[in-house]
């Protein structure tokens, strides 16, 4: 990379000389354009954001009171040399890649993205580049993600299973994006679902915002498990065999990530089943999306990064590892809970 | 093959004993003969013997997923399981097979009787016809190692529920030298017990760790003390002129063993003894450290110069059969006895020493005997209550292992790298520096002994306090301080500080104590020169 690059990776994050500003920054800086609202994207401290209307709502109702400003996706915004634009990204409700072009030269910096349409994210698009950054959270070809429908199929069957054994059925999900992918797949016949806090806040959000899911109750401390016979529960992992989860009484726990296609960490993690769906690009995937990009040069920031870049590089790319502070898709809260959150 | 994976996903979707024992239950009762004896085979070690090597599996599956090789390994690396991997980076398929697990299995043995270009072939059909977890489960057929989450314990648990045999006589008689191409079902599970292999052994009983002390056993007076070697745990067989040798893994261990075979010499047949295996040259007092023996096991054929340098004695601690009979339901002194007048006269050149009993007054004199068991190069002291019977499998109450605390040291964090398999995503592997000056030496490497919570907030950490990378390895800014504890330590030539430690796991997560009061490598010299 040459000291003019229209986007250079700093020790705060990824920035843009030309228009003096940083995306997705992990320190405080004056000006930050956010992907999306997940903490290691969206922090707290700067002294003003750019997101798209769509995610707006999450990052205020996770940052509090911040200086901010949204776009829509694809209006093209002049911030001093550089010419920026927000496409979707299919990560979250609102998540974008955002669009750099300086002197006719395109970076895109896709923050965390996946191409399969969930239905309630904006669906991703390929934007055509000569620069594309790039995560690789499932960036081996062991990643394959199933057809929604088919896992949506399995996880209604556990349901109900165990609804017919009067058991509660728990479910772990991030609150923002997957929590809320997963209530769309789930069958409301199969009975009532409930939510845990910070799910329901995040559903308050994302349905103000006008997004259509379906009914859910708030499992907070008046509720009666009793009065809610064969219920679902979505609830951040952490919350999962806590205290609040045991006054469910007899109950099933289930775990929903890409990670639970490796059968180690399901039988680790994943209580008694574990759901193969992220809002991550599969191995397929990520190759892709950088084919459609049309870019020569590929940057990737986290996940299986030396393996990934070694691929692309065999296969005639020019890739490089770019150490940065995102984390993609973990198994504990840590990326979905904002900072300073109790 | 559908039952069969029908049945594993049943026990791999489980981590609750009931629901596994229950499938495994139902499948003894339902599955066909070859197939249940099959499966009882494959969940007791026994499996079929490898047609594939796994470098050419590695090959065939980067060929078939249309993958470089080293992005397979890579892959490998990270899912920590080499049927996974292939399973997994395989296009998916949904299977129509219609074959049982007998007839797979018995398809790959034959593939020892063919080319290599046969087997390519067969095997890159397998994979095409079954998908899922049929395709693991064919993986996990040709490279063995089938382990499921369920014990043997389990699994005679399971055969006793569908049989309605007692648990130990099912242990019994699936211990020891049987293949499922020599017996049936009927033979090896329902048929009255006459026609048992002469090398049979008998299940092991194995202690549980005695962790607060001897203080809650009662009158000392009911239990008898002897070291527990650090050695390995064998059973030693006399039967029909010939001698066995067992390890507790239920391996066959004769062939490593020669010096045993004298004991023929000196004990009549119809004997079984239980006792350790040690490395113990005769002009020695005590017996020399595990490392030696490692150096006997590893070794198929021994070579006369390591016979000589190396000997290998039983230190015999019980005895499970007396002239054919089976003694173990007799009270451990009235075994004992037995075992004692048997080894009183044995000359120095035998391969067998009584291992010694120590009396004591009180449990106060036993902790004292106790503390000087590094000394003497055992790991504690065993307890057995004098009037229990040998039981089968790992029982509380009457055998205990009082082992001797382990040695510990105060560590840096030096590098972290992520683990495989069940923590893929976690950072677990870790390696350790003591001080030499203003330097940190690395000396061990440490994987477990934290819980996943705090291995999460150490991942947390590690991936915002990466300084190099070096491929997987991260170095990691000096700043978290560890006790590792460890069972032995011993000088090395291969390792930068010198030493190398046995059994190295991180006792704990010192967040309490600041990096420069981490112990130094003179503090590990000083350990070295008292316990090396």
């Amino acid at each position: 990379m040459s000291k003019d690059a229209v986007l250079t990776f700093t020790d705060k994050g990824i920035y843009c000389a030309a228009g003096d500003f940083y995306i997705d920054p992990w320190r405080p800086v004056a000006r930050a354009l956010i992907t999306h609202g997940h903490a290691d994207h969206a922090r707290w401290g700067m002294g003003s954001y750019l997101a798209t209307h769509a995610a707006l709502p999450v990052m205020r109702h996770r940052l509090g009171d911040i200086t901010a400003e949204g776009i829509d996706f694809g209006e093209v915004r002049q911030i001093g040399g550089a010419q920026v634009s927000f496409h979707p990204a299919g990560h979250v409700p609102g998540s974008a890649q955002i669009r750099v072009e300086v002197g006719g030269e395109v970076w895109v910096a896709s923050g965390d993205y996946k191409i399969v349409d969930d239905g309630l994210s904006e669906a991703f698009e390929p934007v055509r580049c000569h620069h594309f950054i790039t995560e690789s959270t499932f960036g081996l070809p062991v990643f394959r993600w199933a057809d929604q429908r088919d896992v949506a199929a399995a996880l209604n069957e556990w349901w109900a299973g165990c609804a017919a054994q009067g058991k509660t059925a728990f479910l772990g999900a991030y609150a923002l994006g997957k929590a809320q992918r997963l209530m769309a797949m789930l069958d409301p016949a199969i009975g009532p679902i409930l939510t845990h806090g910070a799910v329901e806040h995040t559903n308050r959000v994302l349905r103000d915002q006008g997004l259509t899911l379906p009914d859910t109750t708030l499992a907070n401390a008046e509720l009666s498990p009793k009065d809610h016979p064969r219920a679902l529960v979505l609830a951040p992992p952490s919350a999962l065999g806590s205290k609040w989860a045991k006054t469910f009484g007899p109950q099933e726990t289930a775990f929903a990530s890409g990670w639970m296609a490796l059968r180690g960490v399901r039988r680790r993690r994943a209580g008694d089943r574990g759901f193969v769906i992220s809002d991550h690009a599969d191995w397929h995937g990520l190759l892709w999306a950088i084919k459609e990009t049309g870019a020569e040069n590929i940057y990737v920031t986290h996940g299986y990064t030396d393996v990934f870049t070694r691929y692309l590089q065999d296969e005639g790319w020019n890739a490089q590892v770019v150490p940065t502070q995102f984390e993609g898709e973990t198994l504990d809260a840590s990326t979905d809970e904002p900072e300073g959150a109790t | 093959m559908k039952r069969f994976a029908a049945l594993f996903n049943a026990i791999d979707q489980s981590t609750k004993t009931t629901v596994k024992v229950a499938a495994l239950a139902d499948y003894f009762n339902d599955a066909n003969d070859m197939d249940r004896l099959w499966t009882v085979a494959l969940f007791s070690g026994r499996r079929p013997k490898r047609a594939v090597t796994t470098t050419r599996l590695r090959e065939w599956a980067a060929e078939a997923a249309e993958i470089p090789l080293w992005l397979f390994e890579d892959s490998y690396a990270v899912v920590g399981d080499l049927a996974e991997t292939i399973a997994l980076v395989l296009p998916p398929n949904d299977t129509e097979d219609k074959s049982d697990l007998s007839f797979w299995i018995n398809a790959l043995r034959g593939l020892a009787d063919v080319g290599e270009l046969n087997r390519k072939t067969f095997v890159i059909d397998a994979w095409n016809r079954l998908g899922g977890t049929e395709r693991f489960v064919f993986n996990k057929l040709i490279t063995g190692g089938f382990r499921m989450g369920v014990s043997q314990k389990l699994m005679t648990r399971a055969l006793s529920r569908a049989t309605g045999k007692p648990e130990a006589e099912l242990a019994h008689r699936l211990m020891g030298n049987w293949h499922p191409d020599d017996v049936t079902w009927h033979q090896l599970i329902e048929a009255d017990d006459a026609t048992a292999d002469a090398s049979r052994p008998y299940p092991f009983y194995l202690a549980y760790a005695l962790e607060d002390g001897p203080g809650t056993l009662g009158d000392p007076q009911d239990w008898r003390a002897e070291w527990k070697w650090d050695g390995i745990r064998g059973q030693l067989i006399l039967r029909d002129g010939s001698y066995f040798v067992w390890s507790r893994g239920e391996e066959l261990m004769t062939d490593r063993f020669p010096e045993l075979a004298r004991a023929i010499d000196h004990i009549p047949p119809g004997t079984v003894l239980d006792g350790e295996l040690l490395v113990w040259p005769a002009d020695q007092d005590k017996p020399s450290s595990f490392n030696a023996l490692q150096a006997r096991i590893g070794r198929k054929t021994v070579p006369k110069k390591l016979l000589a340098e190396a000997p290998v004695v039983l230190h015999a601690y019980d005895m499970l059969e007396w002239q054919g009979d089976d003694l173990r339901d007799a009270p451990f002194a009235d075994r004992r006895a037995l075992l004692e007048q048997t080894c009183a006269d044995l000359p120095p050149e035998a391969p067998l020493r009584l291992s010694p009993q120590h009396p004591f007054e009180s449990w106060d004199t036993l902790a004292s005997l106790r503390s000087t068991a590094r000394e003497a190069h055992a790991e504690g002291l065993m307890l057995k209550r004098a009037d229990s019977p040998y039981l089968a499998g790992r029982k509380k109450g009457d055998w205990w292992k009082w082992k001797l605390d382990p040695l510990t040291i105060d560590a840096v964090m030096i590098y972290a790298q992520a683990g495989s398999g069940r923590r893929a995503n976690l950072f677990t592997d870790f390696t350790f520096a003591v001080w030499n000056g203003n330097e940190l030496v690395p000396f061990t490497k440490a994987y477990s002994g934290l819980t996943d919570a705090e291995f999460r907030q150490i991942t947390a950490w590690v991936r915002k306090n990466t300084l190099q990378r070096f491929g997987p390895v991260r170095q990691v800014t000096p700043h978290h301080v560890f006790e590792i504890a460890f069972e032995g330590i011993q000088a090395s030539k291969r390792h930068k500080s010198g030493v190398a430690l046995r059994f190295p796991r991180m006792a704990r997560w010192r967040q309490d104590k600041p990096l420069a009061e981490a112990n130094t490598l003179d503090d590990l010299n000083e350990m070295l020169r008292i316990y090396g």
